[in-house]
């Protein structure tokens, strides 16, 4: 596969995870405004366009309306229509690598997106977010049905997994100090609230109650969403499916060894395999998670160094 | 113009359908309905419109979502349209085409004789039946070329020639297109949505088949591999996602199985071209370039180009890699070579030409130059080096001031234009809104030349949609059909 083809093929999976994490956190962030207006709602947008990951200069002040910021404002790499944007502009410069089926999905989603902007022909800010929402979970359906599952396939799944540990990791980096420092041990239902919303972001909610029952502690979200094994967005499951991704692309290429690469991805998901809970509160949370971002940066970095921004004289040395 | 209504039956299912001196794909000159066109024409009559407009409408958007667009140029960057599709196909009889065809196969010989000769020994020069100064002045002349070996000897082996068919009856060439001719994904594409909108009407015929136009492609690019190279790895070379064929470069890369690059995936060393890919450098043997001359290579041509790959044209001088086509194939469709291709193909061929030109001012002369100047309302005018319809002068639809432009633009630069005559070439039905009428339409027939010439039955017929425009190209309001070529 030729590198810039995989290239394309990754930020195709990170863009679009990132869209459906923005919808959500969006989606869930606009509710929990409506339970509580009245407490500093200026505190709450400024994390809230952290965690979206907004460029620094656009986050000066309250905008005026975040949801077209959000949605639709291109200006805004962090928008959703930026980064279905981005993706469908990747996807269009590998059109002859992917099915023709995930063309037409994304390429659909896009028009209906930018028809949606322009006549404004959406009747709440809910339902346009789930039209989108439905919109990539068909591509990513299709992704799996009708693509073949080499090479191409991985690096579109690396790229996803990539960017949902990312997301997730950074997500209870800048939670951490608002939720989980409670003041003398007192819980209350505005506190339940944000850990709700925590969960609801990563669509853990109904998954968490299966396993823990309602009954919401800290130290239980932060071990559901990162240590548990089965849930598909927990830090745990992602780094797994990350580890599967790299190791499909590595059985296909069997010419390189790529020891460092499989060392780190290695080393990260065993230290998150044997993980426990108590553990990690025990040491320095915030810290823990920014090391966990670290090491994929790292891993990324180490993707493009065998993969795709290789010289040409190391090529030529093999 | 004089115009004639239909004579019943059909002046009152078809009111706005006018014959006039063009010649009518569907009708005689005496209001009958041509035979092969009778079953089409009456499965339309018998439709009913508001279904005629569904079918339509689902055949609009299958080509929007499937991203069959092409994008203009000279608006807004990156504005996707989708190419304007008619539903009612054109008939070409069993008979026509073998005519068209083998005029076809003598022309691309004659022109590749052409090209290899004045590559090489110059003998049509010293015969002196084309001057030299003619073909040196062209601007796709490319020095670099002279004296190098090709493949095979085949310079253009993938083509595309633009046919217009006079009042007559008869199919003559308005243009070779032996650069990187484009439209042959819009061929492809209409024959499948042909098929799906209106399946019964297709079975209702007997129609050669186009659909493997990818496998030939491929086998004619892997016939052209350099020696000892018995497999081949190919890849097809696009400019990018802003090019206006970026969808059919895809659609042919997929088609055949073989990688879509661009001049950054590649690289020369010692002179072999190899791809960058996740298993790292791998060697290229054939490239299938739609990249234009000028970019192909930094180092060579335009240094400024950054969609070429720098070293191309050594590696191509080495013997290592086939390009398809060959650098400066060009030279023999510029416009004023055009005038001289009946000598061409006398010159290499000893026959007379199947398929006549079209009759063409040279404006190097100063007496046609003065005739043309003259005349312009009724002219044609075109630059030599030029394609797709830009920069040129179509006489009776110009203003004063456009036409004071050309004259300047003529006499600063006479080797740089001819002339034709407006030609009133065919009518072919169009379903234009809901209802029935005659536009004008060329052909596009394509050709592939490897070990040996094969022409798909047919090509892209383009309609030039506007009533009474003689324009057919899509970045001019043009539009297409299917062509169905009838089994005799």
């Amino acid at each position: 596969m030729l590198s810039r083809v995989a290239d394309s093929l990754y930020w195709i999976g990170r863009y679009l995870e990132r869209a459906e994490h923005s919808i959500r956190v969006l989606d869930v962030s606009l509710n929990l405004m409506l339970e509580r207006p009245e407490t500093r709602p200026e505190g709450r947008s400024h994390r809230l366009m952290h965690i979206l990951m907004v460029p620094k200069i656009l986050q000066r002040g309250e905008p005026d309306d975040l949801v077209d910021m959000m949605c639709f404002d291109v200006a805004n790499s962090a928008s959703i229509a930026a980064c279905i944007g981005a993706a469908r502009e990747n996807a269009r410069q590998v059109r002859d690598e992917i099915s023709s089926e995930q063309w037409q999905k994304l390429n659909q989603l896009y028009h209906n997106m930018m028809e949606m902007r322009s006549e404004q022909s959406y009747a709440t800010v809910s339902d346009l977010l789930q039209t989108l929402h439905d919109g990539l979970h068909l591509f990513e359906g299709v992704t799996d049905t009708t693509m073949l599952h080499g090479e191409g396939w991985h690096f579109i799944r690396a790229g996803r997994y990539m960017e949902r540990s990312t997301a997730i990791a950074t997500l209870l980096v800048l939670y951490y100090p608002h939720a989980f420092n409670i003041p003398g041990g007192v819980i209350e239902s505005t506190q339940y609230l944000e850990w709700v919303g925590l969960l609801r972001c990563c669509t853990a909610f109904e998954a968490f109650c299966t396993v823990y029952t309602t009954d919401i502690t800290p130290e239980r979200v932060l071990e559901f969403l990162l240590l548990n094994p089965l849930f598909p967005h927990s830090l745990r499951y992602s780094v797994n499916c990350l580890f599967d991704a790299l190791s499909g692309i590595q059985t296909e290429r069997r010419r390189y060894p790529s020891d460092e690469l499989a060392r780190r991805a290695g080393k990260l998901q065993a230290s998150l395999s044997f993980a426990q809970i108590d553990e990690i509160l025990e040491q320095d949370t915030a810290g823990y998670l920014r090391d966990v971002l670290e090491q994929s940066r790292m891993i990324q970095e180490l993707i493009y160094r065998l993969y795709i921004s290789y010289s040409v004289d190391t090529a030529l040395a093999v | 113009m004089a115009t004639t209504r239909l004579p019943p039956p059909y002046d009152a299912a078809l009111p706005d359908y006018h014959i006039d001196g063009a010649y009518d794909e569907m009708f005689g000159a005496d209001g009958r309905v041509r035979p092969e066109y009778e079953k089409l024409l009456q499965a339309f009559l018998d439709m009913p419109a508001d279904e005629l407009q569904a079918r339509k409408l689902s055949s609009d958007a299958s080509f929007m979502t499937q991203g069959v667009t092409f994008t203009v140029y000279g608006r807004e960057e990156g504005t996707e349209r989708i190419f304007p599709y008619d539903l009612l196909p054109r008939l070409i009889t069993g008979k026509e085409w073998e005519q068209i065809e083998k005029g076809l196969m003598q022309r691309i010989t004659a022109l590749n004789l052409f090209l290899h000769d004045v590559y090489h020994e110059g003998k049509i020069f010293s015969d002196n039946v084309v001057p030299r100064e003619v073909v040196y002045t062209c601007k796709h002349f490319r020095r670099e070329m002279r004296g190098l070996q090709v493949p095979r000897n085949i310079y253009i082996a993938i083509t595309g020639t633009d046919l217009l068919r006079l009042d007559n009856g008869e199919f003559v060439v308005l243009e070779d297109n032996l650069r990187v001719p484009s439209g042959v994904s819009y061929m492809l594409t209409n024959r499948r949505a042909m098929k799906r909108t209106l399946p019964n009407l297709f079975l209702s015929y007997r129609i050669r088949p186009i659909d493997h136009y990818s496998q030939l492609l491929l086998s004619t690019l892997r016939s052209l591999a350099p020696e000892g190279r018995p497999e081949p790895t190919i890849v097809l070379l696009t400019p990018g996602v802003y090019n206006s064929a970026y969808f059919e470069h895809t659609y042919l890369a997929r088609q055949m199985g073989v990688e879509l690059v661009q001049g950054r995936d590649l690289l020369v060393h010692d002179n072999i071209v190899y791809m960058r890919t996740t298993a790292g450098l791998r060697r290229v043997d054939v490239i299938y370039r739609r990249v234009d001359d000028d970019f192909c290579d930094p180092l060579a041509f335009r240094s400024d180009s950054i969609l070429g790959v720098a070293g191309l044209l050594n590696a191509y001088r080495a013997g290592n890699v086939t390009l398809a086509n060959a650098f400066g194939t060009g030279l023999a469709d510029d416009k004023a070579i055009y005038a001289w291709v009946p000598q061409i193909i006398r010159y290499y061929l000893h026959e007379d030409p199947i398929l006549n030109n079209v009759e063409t001012y040279l404006l190097t002369d100063a007496r046609k130059r003065q005739h043309v100047i003259e005349n312009l309302e009724k002219m044609v005018v075109k630059p030599v080096g030029e394609s797709g319809g830009y920069g040129m002068l179509v006489g009776p639809a110009s203003t004063s001031e456009e036409r004071e432009k050309f004259k300047d633009l003529i006499q600063a630069d006479p080797r740089n234009f001819i002339a034709q005559p407006v030609l009133n070439f065919s009518r072919a039905p169009c379903l234009i809104g809901d209802h029935i009428e005659p536009r004008h339409v060329d052909l596009r027939p394509y050709i592939l030349f490897g070990d040996q010439i094969n022409i798909v039955p047919g090509g892209l017929t383009r309609v030039a949609l506007q009533r009474g425009s003689l324009v057919v190209n899509s970045s001019q309001g043009g539009g297409s059909k299917d062509t169905w070529v009838l089994e005799s």
